[in-house]
């Protein structure tokens, strides 16, 4: 049973650092955290302590080996290495960054509105969620931006759109299980109006799945970021991009690996960062999460 | 209910067992403390107390198991002669579920889904039985039979899911007796049962123990279930034994005032008046401090009780008590004093239903396409009540009576398939919530079952109350918090709850919150779906008590909808009584509680239980469930026992009228006679 | 059973249906069209005009949209730009050596995840579990291609065990892949596992922890036994939708890794298709996909009805 004592609910600011605090008591939420504020801070003030131009190119120092000058060595256009690598995330965490709380806003009002109305409408559009999901997303990416372009303003949309989509299916779940509890049906008695239900009721509830989720599609887009600069579909050179720079530097791994295993660190430490900090927030805010295949 | 013992000594011997679990801070919380008990062969003894009584977790560790996180801080449990928590994993096999076997709470949980019941049963054979594997298929028929399952090879065949909640609950039966046990532990076997059901089991269970000559272990909280099926009765409050001694001793004039409390908090058939209620929680595990676990909720507590833990003392009539002042505990009464049953009403009219038919089925998308009607034979039907104003309206039925679905359509969240809803004689309410007037709205309120679920985990109470203060009343600022604080004083709780969650608070109070709230828009009338069915026994009276008084102050009606027909006796001045959603009875609570009575009535009167060892129900009809009533006829007709022919299948019974308001849907004519014993 | 059967039938069919829709309108809205891409800088006028009468593109969307729809159910795809060759031929092989990917990983992953997954759950918590699922976590979050291109620079420059891209071209014979598609399949295969192994993980750990496997132990089941009779049936329910979802990722994990290894499968094929504007090609291909995809959905979800009790008679009760 419930102690209750004279405990006052602490308000906002402080409910933040109370989770916070309990995302850093665990180990991994530490590590996590830490590596997402070390790119984050990267980010911000990479340009300025790198050691180079990311767009000095030096013609006589190609692919050379990790030196006093180039600590990581340079790539095939003379570029240093560590230089490109230190920026390599700018874009990625710029793009996403945005593009997240796009997709999460759009895709779990839309969910949440649906979950609501429910009845045929519901059904139709679940059906042309599913068939939408049923392509692969290089497909639909790739098809906006071959037609549009490869600028920023083309890639934070289309993967805002995208990666919306599966936030609807989340945001429609979680609110067919708070629409069947009872406090619900206690606000439709009561005579309250479906727009108060679902900013009064509903979003409070459904708020904490969708945070969880919402790291989770930060590290999805930026999954998806890397693999179409990979591809070449996403950055345009000579913007320093860890994706683009494995593509560029896949080629002479035999005798220069620097240039794809710097990247890769960078890349790999910022997912695995990402993740491991969704984890432990879901476990802070005490939700249970099921697997799913990403999309 | 005893049979010689089979050998000497006791089969389960607890000897000052204390377990417990680890906070956060590292103290050690002991979820019981010193617990002596001893169960003789063939003996059966209940275990009764509350949640967070620790009563359980006592059953389960008699078989060596404890819930994760739970350790055992000291002594020792004991089954015919083995100590039951120094064993390694192959020897507890052998003994769980062959010689010691358990009867879950939940046997719709508790029986793999993946397999089939028969195999199941079969199971338990090839780990236990003796018999040759030739002959196992033929003793899961006899075991099935056993447990008065009918067509057992039918029921073999099938999944736990395809069996109703009573049928699972014998199958569990069948699966430990399929081990011949020594002892029986049976962990609140019966709630969630309906009435009927579990009147049924229970006398299986004392069949089978006068049979068999096991010994039984009967968790509960229900002192009526206790009452038939036990010979000892040990009650159990924070983790220790307050009370040990034969049924009769604790369950009429209990030592101590833990066990007196509690008796007076249960709703009796045999009652007038309403239940007493017993203030105070218990504490949490480690909170009870150095004295008596009880002194902060103790009538005649003195100074040595704050200090000084009691012992289990001997009284003279051989009875156990954990108590300083067993003398004095006979003035604390066992019953309540408060009558809310009213005399005189006023004439005003406060609610009519007419002709009432509502269905939950809904035509699906292909249903429409085919043309199919699947709304043909209605859940609820041919309802026509009139409520007074001031007046309390028992809705008494079993699981699929339609009770709830009536008050989810006065309340406008599940529209009729036709009929009129009106208040006040002539003001007809829109049939969906959405559609009514602010006025209308502020006039039917409605109050769930489940505090946990029908409050916003996220809002405060203070936030929960002021909803419908700005919807109905368009409260703000300073005049919102008067008005907060003044509902919370109603409902006997202190400003400082404003600030909780209701995570916070415990069963009891957020269902008082839900009543505050339900009673901020000054209702004219309080649809009350089952608010008591999820609160422990002791809790239940502090919500009648308080009903009664907002009614008192405010002249409020009321419609109250429970399972339990005592708690709707105490509280109702008039009651009605429904099966598979259609009227039987209906009329003043004294004479629906009376001698005449519609043979439903008298089959549900007749299962529930007393808390007195002497007393016996009187079965009269099987705990068939029914999924969907008849299409015509009566809809009693497949369970009646007093059937009359094909009369009752075909026509639909007329209405009886009997003295003043008392109304039997029935064809008989001898209904006047005095039926029940 | 069989009402139901057919009702996820329809419904699958009708997904195929509204996919090609979105297909169709997809490619409608990249600008320029075959006439286009043919003419390339010539299209304009007169031109122009004649060639999309000739190829009967100046007729309205949804004339178009059935003309292809139909000869799509009957299997023909079109026809290449050039007019050459029948699409279904180009795509055929591409198909065939994508599913020898897709097969490989499928073959090699599932009974892999399931192993790992149970033993993992199993003796939770201990080493064997912490190394496993925090490779699992790894090969989830760690983009395809940079797994890839790990295990070329691991296996294939350092060690030199297997060759780190496909010479092999399009319609050789599927033996002569061996040994370059060994890298592949075992990349596509890291991906899979680490999914389908975490669902299968929670799932068992799930299942221990129900009321009827803690019942099992008190009815005096040996531990062993309650493991395969009671929990991993019920355990691994869950798992056939996740697995069926990862087959379906397969579908479009499996175009980066084309592209890393150089792979001739159709989503290298698509990517180009797509960059060239040739449209009929990518409507092809993402028709066959997402075919591919309701498919192995439609089969879950029946694997699933036929293996779990509750469905199977959920209609007998009329619930």
């Amino acid at each position: 049973m419930a102690v209750t004592s004279t405990y006052r609910r602490a308000g906002p600011v402080q409910r933040f650092w109370g989770v916070i605090k309990d995302i850093c008591s665990r180990p991994s939420g530490a590590i996590g955290l830490a590596l997402v504020f070390a790119h984050i801070a990267l980010a911000l003030i990479g340009p300025f302590i790198v050691p180079y131009e990311y767009t000095a190119m030096n013609a006589a120092q190609m692919l050379s080996q990790p030196s006093a000058a180039h600590w990581l060595g340079t790539d095939h256009l003379g570029r240093d290495t560590l230089t490109r690598t230190l920026l390599g995330g700018r874009e990625a965490i710029l793009v996403t960054g945005i593009a997240t709380p796009l997709a999460v806003l759009w895709g779990g009002l839309v969910g949440v509105f649906f979950g609501l109305v429910g009845g045929r409408v519901d059904d139709v559009l679940m059906r042309i969620v599913d068939a939408f999901l049923s392509l692969p997303w290089i497909l639909k990416m790739l098809v906006l931006i071959v037609t549009f372009g490869t600028g920023i303003e083309v890639l934070i949309p289309t993967l805002a759109f995208f990666y919306g989509i599966p936030v609807i299916r989340i945001a429609r779940a979680a609110t067919h299980d708070v629409v069947a509890r009872d406090f619900v049906q206690a606000a439709r008695a009561r005579g309250h109006g479906r727009f108060t239900i679902i900013w009064q009721e509903l979003l409070p509830n459904v708020r904490d799945a969708l945070l969880v989720e919402g790291a989770m599609r930060w590290s999805w887009m930026l999954l998806a970021f890397s693999s179409l600069s990979f591809l070449g579909f996403g950055v345009s050179p000579p913007t320093p991009d860890w994706g683009l720079m494995i593509a560029d530097a896949r080629g002479f791994m035999s005798f220069s690996p620097w240039g794809v295993i710097a990247p890769m660190i960078g890349l790999s430490s910022l997912i695995i960062g990402i993740n491991l900090s969704a984890d432990a927030l879901a476990k802070a805010l005490g939700i249970d999460r099921a697997q799913k295949a990403p999309v | 209910m005893t049979t010689p013992p089979k050998s000497n000594g006791p089969i389960i011997a607890v000897d000052g067992l204390s377990v417990g679990f680890r906070s956060r801070a590292g103290a050690w919380l002991p979820v019981l403390r010193d617990i002596t008990l001893s169960v003789g062969a063939g003996e059966s003894i209940g275990l009764v107390g509350e949640s967070g009584s620790g009563k359980s977790t006592l059953a389960l560790a008699m078989m060596g198991y404890l819930k994760t996180g739970l350790h055992v801080l000291g002594g020792r449990v004991d089954f015919s002669g083995i100590d039951m928590f120094a064993q390694d994993r192959q020897s507890l096999e052998k003994v769980r579920g062959g010689r010691l076997a358990l009867i879950p709470q939940n046997s719709g949980q508790s029986l793999a889904p993946n397999l089939r019941v028969g195999a199941q049963i079969g199971e338990a054979l090839r780990l236990h039985s003796a018999l040759p594997e030739a002959r196992h298929a033929a003793r899961v028929l006899d075991l099935l039979n056993q447990v008065r399952l009918p067509d057992p090879a039918s029921i073999a065949r099938r999944y736990p899911h395809e069996l109703s909640g009573g049928q699972q609950q014998r199958v569990a039966i069948a699966m430990a007796l399929a081990g011949e046990p020594e002892a029986l532990l049976l962990d609140e076997p019966t709630t969630g049962l309906d009435v009927t059901t579990q009147a049924h089991i229970l006398e299986l269970l004392r069949d089978l123990a006068r049979e068999t000559g096991m010994a039984m272990v009967y968790v509960s909280h229900d002192l009526g279930a206790i009452a038939r099926v036990c010979d000892r009765v040990a009650v159990m409050y924070a983790g220790e034994v307050v009370l040990e001694g034969t049924a009769a001793q604790v369950l009429r004039d209990p030592s101590h005032p833990y066990a007196r409390g509690l008796l007076a908090s249960i709703p009796k058939l045999s009652d007038v008046c309403l239940p007493r209620a017993l203030d105070g929680r218990p504490p949490p595990p480690g909170g009870a401090g150095d004295g008596c676990a009880f002194v902060a909720r103790c009538a005649i507590a003195t100074e040595r009780c704050m200090v000084d833990r009691p012992d289990l003392s001997r009284l003279a009539d051989g009875a156990k008590t954990r108590c300083h002042l067993p003398q004095q505990v006979r003035s604390i009464p066992l019953s309540g004093e408060r009558n809310a049953q009213q005399r005189q009403l006023p004439a005003e009219l406060s609610l009519s239903l007419g002709d009432l038919a509502i269905s939950y089925a809904r035509p699906g998308f292909f249903d429409r396409l085919t043309g199919r009607d699947t709304t043909k034979v209605a859940t609820v039907e041919g309802i026509d009540i009139v409520l007074r104003q001031g007046e309390t309206l028992g809705l008494v039925g079993e699981s699929g009576s339609g009770k709830s679905t009536i008050l989810k359509s006065i309340a406008g969240l599940l529209p009729p398939l036709h009929g009129q809803i009106a208040l006040r004689g002539q003001d007809d309410l829109p049939p969906r919530v959405e559609d009514r007037s602010a006025k209308h709205l502020r006039d039917v309120q409605l109050i769930f079952q489940n505090p946990d679920e029908s409050l916003n985990p996220r809002q405060t109470i203070a936030q929960i109350l002021a909803q419908p203060l700005k919807l109905y009343f368009g409260l703000s600022g300073q005049a919102l918090i008067a008005r907060t604080t003044a509902l919370l004083a109603q409902v006997r709780l202190g400003a400082h709850y404003l600030d909780r969650l209701p995570s916070q608070l415990s069963g009891g109070e957020k269902q008082r919150i839900a009543v505050a709230r339900a009673f901020a828009a000054q209702p004219e009338l309080v649809l009350c779906d089952e608010i008591t069915s999820a609160l422990d026994v002791s809790v239940q009276a502090a919500v009648l008590e308080l009903l009664d008084d907002l009614r008192r102050e405010n002249g409020t009606s009321y419609i109250f909808v429970s399972h339990d027909l005592a708690v709707v006796k105490a509280l109702s001045d008039r009651v009605a009584v429904l099966y598979q959603g259609r009227l039987c009875e209906i009329g003043p609570t004294v004479d629906v509680y009376g001698p005449t009575a519609h043979p439903y009535t008298e089959v549900l009167l007749g299962a529930v239980l007393e808390p007195d060892p002497d007393f016996v129900p009187s079965l009269s009809a099987s705990d068939v469930v029914e999924l969907s009533p008849p299409a015509r006829g009566c809809p009693f007709q497949r369970r009646c026992p007093k059937r009359l022919g094909a009369i009752c299948d075909q026509t639909a019974p007329p209405p009886k009228t009997f003295a003043a308001g008392h109304t039997i849907w029935c064809h008989r004519d001898d209904l006047a006679a005095p039926q029940l014993s | 059973m069989l009402s139901m059967l057919m009702r996820r039938s329809a419904l699958g069919l009708i997904t195929v249906w509204l996919v090609s829709i979105i297909i169709f309108i997809g490619v409608e809205i990249l600008p320029g069209d075959a006439c286009t891409a043919f003419l390339e800088r010539e299209a304009q006028g007169l031109l122009l005009e004649n060639c999309r009468r000739d190829l009967g593109l100046d007729r309205p969307a949804w004339m178009r949209y059935g003309e292809w729809a139909a000869n799509a159910l009957s299997g023909n795809l079109g026809v290449s730009p050039d007019g050459q060759r029948q699409i279904s031929e180009l795509v055929g092989y591409r198909l065939r050596n994508t599913l020898l990917l897709a097969s490989g990983a499928i073959l090699c992953g599932i009974p892999l995840a399931l192993f790992l997954g149970i033993v993992a759950a199993l003796w939770r918590d201990r080493p064997f579990d912490i190394i496993v699922s925090t490779t699992a976590i790894a090969a989830m979050t760690i983009p395809e291609f940079v797994s890839a291109t790990l295990l070329i620079l691991i296996f294939s420059v350092w060690l030199g065990w297997v060759p780190g891209i496909v010479l092999t071209s399009s319609n050789a014979p599927l033996a002569e892949f061996f040994p370059e598609v060994l890298l592949p399949i075992a990349v596509l295969t890291l991906v899979m596992t680490a999914h389908i192994l975490r669902t299968v993980r929670s799932s068992v750990i799930e299942t221990l922890a129900s009321d009827y496997a803690q019942m099992a132990l008190l009815k005096g089941v040996p531990y062993w036994q309650m493991v395969f009779r009671h929990v991993l049936p019920n355990a691994l329910l869950p798992t056939i939708n996740v697995v069926a979802l990862t087959i379906a990722w397969l579908l479009g994990g499996v175009v980066v890794i084309e592209t890393v290894f150089n792979y001739p499968g159709l989503g290298r094929m698509m990517i180009d298709s797509i960059s060239d504007r040739d449209l009929p090609v990518t409507q092809a291909i993402a028709l066959i996909i997402a075919s591919v995809y309701v498919g192995v959905n439609l089969l879950a979800d029946l694997l699933t009805m036929v293996a779990n009790p509750r469905l199977r008679t959920a209609h007998l009760r009329g619930k």
